[in-house]
């Protein structure tokens, strides 16, 4: 933009011989300067409260559009007996936006987030910019006890707790029974199937997440894991994609090229994902678990053999390790009352406020145990399943320059009809290589 | 800073007039008129110098150093290496050509259907003032708005092109994404190219055209013969603008396909590697490199076309 900004003095310099006011040159500064004005007004109300009420502490999430949220933060102002209250910013729907405008407020050291919703895939980049504080002492005790391994993974950085999971997320096979009465356990079963379902000329696509965006990471994170691979060594240094990854790919693309793969699979997400299911076209889905209850609203007949199983192994007889999601809770760098953030942060996520989240906005919870909570059982049916699957699940590459890593692993894999396993590993090595080394571009 | 402004440009000519009074010389009023010229120019040169030079300045310095907004320790000079980076990625180059096919392409269409257009307002005999500011609503509408409508226009359905043209999300295509958005951008900008030739077309003397009828020139030999070549100052004005823009878009294509399935101009790269990526070095570079065709074209235009380029040719009558 910096650039942009040149290049339109470039052409309102130009303007002046044409015949155009001069005073057009006093009107763009006298603009620009107004809007700087008012910027930095906007940015010094942000502070919070001083003296002797309690403190507000600002949350930064995104919308949700259930109550949960607000019951979560009204239980947890009565219970800060006066000390803090929470106030409820909400970010852009959109994670991209919700990313961008945190990022642009950290790093103009704005003090006035105090907590933030992080998506699992920006922990790294935040602790490793100094942007969040690490979890020390009793509040990382607090949040260590009982949480599921790999969500507490997704919240780790350089050997430190840098943000509190408050939910977690996967995938798991939804399929019909009336047309797959027995769930394939492996990808070549499944393939199988769908192909055996073309030949009976029965509904049979499979229905997974191909377009050029974050969610197609996911699923090459998740075929390079499940086959015992990994996109970078532990220091998030070296790219180490092998074997593991070949294999992976050769399925994505054996699907891609199969009758099993939608013709929409090059530009599908979770939710183009759930309509097709839903619609009746495919016999197999390999999503998130909020598909089941839009099937009960939605099409109530189908949802009567809307089944689930555990996600396809990739190395029949290893279960697969498919990529964890979820929202992790940080302190800001900049916040001016940090004590009572991590205090707030604890009390969102406690077992009461997550079983609010997991019930009413429908997210799976962090806390291993809640998984055998009765009060669980209505909504989540598949309860045991998706504590066996977050068990075994695997976490998405941990670098600060994920972003840039995520792009060219997607760009590189959608379409999946394009995928050429050997020359696509070669491409996603070297430019990995480059984002570690802050030298490559994305597209 | 504005209110700053306006107070040194009130109180200076209150001192000057008194002064240029008590001193009779020309020479010496000269010299504060001057002066009181510079005190008037001074609070814009210095919000130009700080709004853009500054800026400019810094991303001349950001280009030439590694900045990962999440690396901060490995912050560091490097040189020109960012721009070796940037011109040798495929992405880039293919960046650049998708823009350059845009522009070239909305430009040409757009100043054809724009003399067609300033034509119509021109020969407009009844309800002129309507013809224009109907002409200007696609310019009136906010792009971003304007976009969305095309979005949605071509959403497989949902959109009543889509159904009209039984086109499969064209959007998700690279051919046919550009071709959206070219559309896009021609709607949008042809209100303005006819606007711009309107005002040269007015400026064709009625006499001659009455002198070329009568010496028996026809319509078609009227407008190549006299028209364009009077309106050739005008020409270039309207397309250096629109070049210039077109070579900058950035709105159309971040709402129509947000720069997927090789439809990003070099506009949307910079964003994605500063916002996205948050690499101020390469995202510099690139703004820096964009900064620099601008430059190129814009001397193209005036050097290439000689005398008739804009500036010149007003001075001359």
């Amino acid at each position: 933009m910096i650039g942009d900004r040149g290049s339109t003095s470039a052409s309102v310099r130009r303007a002046h011989p044409l015949g155009f006011p001069r005073t057009s040159r006093w009107r763009v500064a006298a603009g620009l300067a107004s809007v700087a004005l008012a910027g930095s007004g906007l940015a010094a109300c942000g502070t919070s409260s001083a003296g002797t009420g309690p403190v507000t502490l600002n949350y930064y999430q995104y919308p949700d559009t259930s109550v949960a949220t607000n019951t979560i933060i009204k239980n947890c102002n009565a219970q800060s007996h006066g000390k803090y209250v929470i106030s409820y910013q909400l970010l852009p729907a959109a994670a991209d936006a919700q990313r961008l405008q945190l990022v642009r407020r950290l790093a103009a050291h704005d003090s006035s987030i105090d907590i933030m919703a992080l998506d699992v895939t920006w922990e790294a980049e935040f602790a490793n910019a100094g942007w969040v504080v690490p979890w020390t002492g009793a509040n990382q005790a607090a949040v260590v006890n009982g949480t599921i391994g790999p969500a507490l993974q997704t919240a780790m950085w350089k050997g430190q707790l840098v943000a509190a999971p408050l939910n977690t997320n996967t995938q798991l096979l939804w399929y019909r029974s009336d047309l797959v009465p027995t769930p394939p356990t492996t990808w070549a079963q499944m393939l199988a199937d769908a192909e055996q379902l073309k030949k009976e000329g029965k509904p049979h696509y499979i229905e997974i997440q191909g377009a050029q965006y974050e969610g197609t990471t996911v699923w090459f994170n998740t075929m390079d894991a499940s086959a015992g691979g990994s996109v970078l060594n532990p220091d998030a240094t070296k790219v180490t994609l092998g074997a593991a990854a070949m294999k992976g790919l050769s399925i994505m693309k054996q699907l891609a090229s199969s009758p099993a793969a939608d013709p929409s699979l090059g530009v599908q997400m979770e939710n183009d994902n759930r309509l097709a299911m839903e619609a009746g076209t495919a016999a197999f889905e390999l999503n998130y678990p909020f598909v089941y209850p839009s099937m009960k609203a939605d099409n109530p007949t189908m949802f009567k053999v809307f089944k689930w199983a555990l996600y396809p192994q990739v190395v029949p007889g290893v279960p697969a390790k498919v990529t964890i999601g979820g929202i992790d809770l940080a302190v800001s760098a900049y916040s001016t009352h940090q004590a009572l953030a991590f205090q707030a942060a604890l009390c969102m996520r406690d077992a009461q406020n997550q079983l609010i989240n997991a019930t009413v906005n429908g997210v799976p919870p962090t806390i291993a145990s809640l998984y055998n909570d009765p009060k669980m059982f209505p909504d989540y049916p598949f309860h045991a399943d998706i504590l066996q699957a977050l068990e075994n699940a695997s976490v998405r590459p941990k670098t600060p320059v994920y972003q840039v890593v995520s792009i060219s692993i997607s760009h590189l894999v959608s379409p999946p009809a394009g995928i050429n396993p050997s020359g696509t590993v070669t491409s996603m090595t070297n430019q990995i290589n480059n984002a570690l080394q802050s030298k490559g571009l994305v597209p | 800073m504005s209110t700053n402004a306006q107070t040194v440009t009130v109180e200076a000519p209150v001192e000057a007039p008194g002064r240029r009074r008590r001193k009779p010389p020309l020479s010496e009023g000269a010299r504060a008129e001057r002066r009181l010229g510079w005190w008037l120019c001074a609070p814009a040169v210095i919000v130009m110098l700080a709004v853009t030079a500054y800026p400019v300045i810094y991303a001349v310095w950001l280009s030439l150093e590694r900045y990962n907004l999440e690396l901060p320790n490995q912050v560091k000079f490097i040189g020109f290496a960012n721009y070796g980076a940037v011109l040798t990625s495929p992405y880039w180059w293919e960046a650049l050509w998708v823009t350059a096919l845009i522009t070239a392409v909305s430009v040409a269409i757009t100043l054809a259907l724009g003399m067609l257009l300033a034509l119509v307002m021109y020969r407009t005999l009844f309800g002129r003032g309507t013809v224009r500011t109907a002409s200007l609503v696609p310019y009136g509408i906010v792009t971003v708005a304007a976009a969305y409508g095309w979005y949605y226009a071509w959403t497989p359905t949902q959109g009543y092109l889509s159904a009209l043209f039984n086109e499969n999300a064209p959007l998700t295509s690279q051919f046919k994404g550009i071709g959206v958005i070219i559309l896009a951008e021609i709607w949008k900008t042809t209100p303005f190219m006819g606007l711009l030739l309107l005002a040269g077309l007015s400026l064709v003397p009625e006499d001659l055209q009455k002198a070329a009828k009568v010496d028996g020139a026809s319509g078609w030999q009227r407008f190549w013969r006299i028209t364009v070549p009077l309106m050739k100052p005008a020409i270039l004005v309207a397309l250096l603008f629109r070049t210039l823009d077109s070579f900058r878009i950035f709105d159309n294509i971040f709402i129509l396909t947000h720069g997927n399935n090789g439809t990003q101009s070099v506009s949307i790269l910079a964003w994605d590697n500063l916002f996205n990526a948050l690499n101020l070095g390469i995202g510099a570079a690139i703004s820096i490199l964009i900064f620099i065709s601008v430059a190129i074209i814009a001397v193209i235009f005036i050097k290439g076309f000689g005398t008739a380029a804009p500036g010149t040719d007003t001075e001359r009558r």
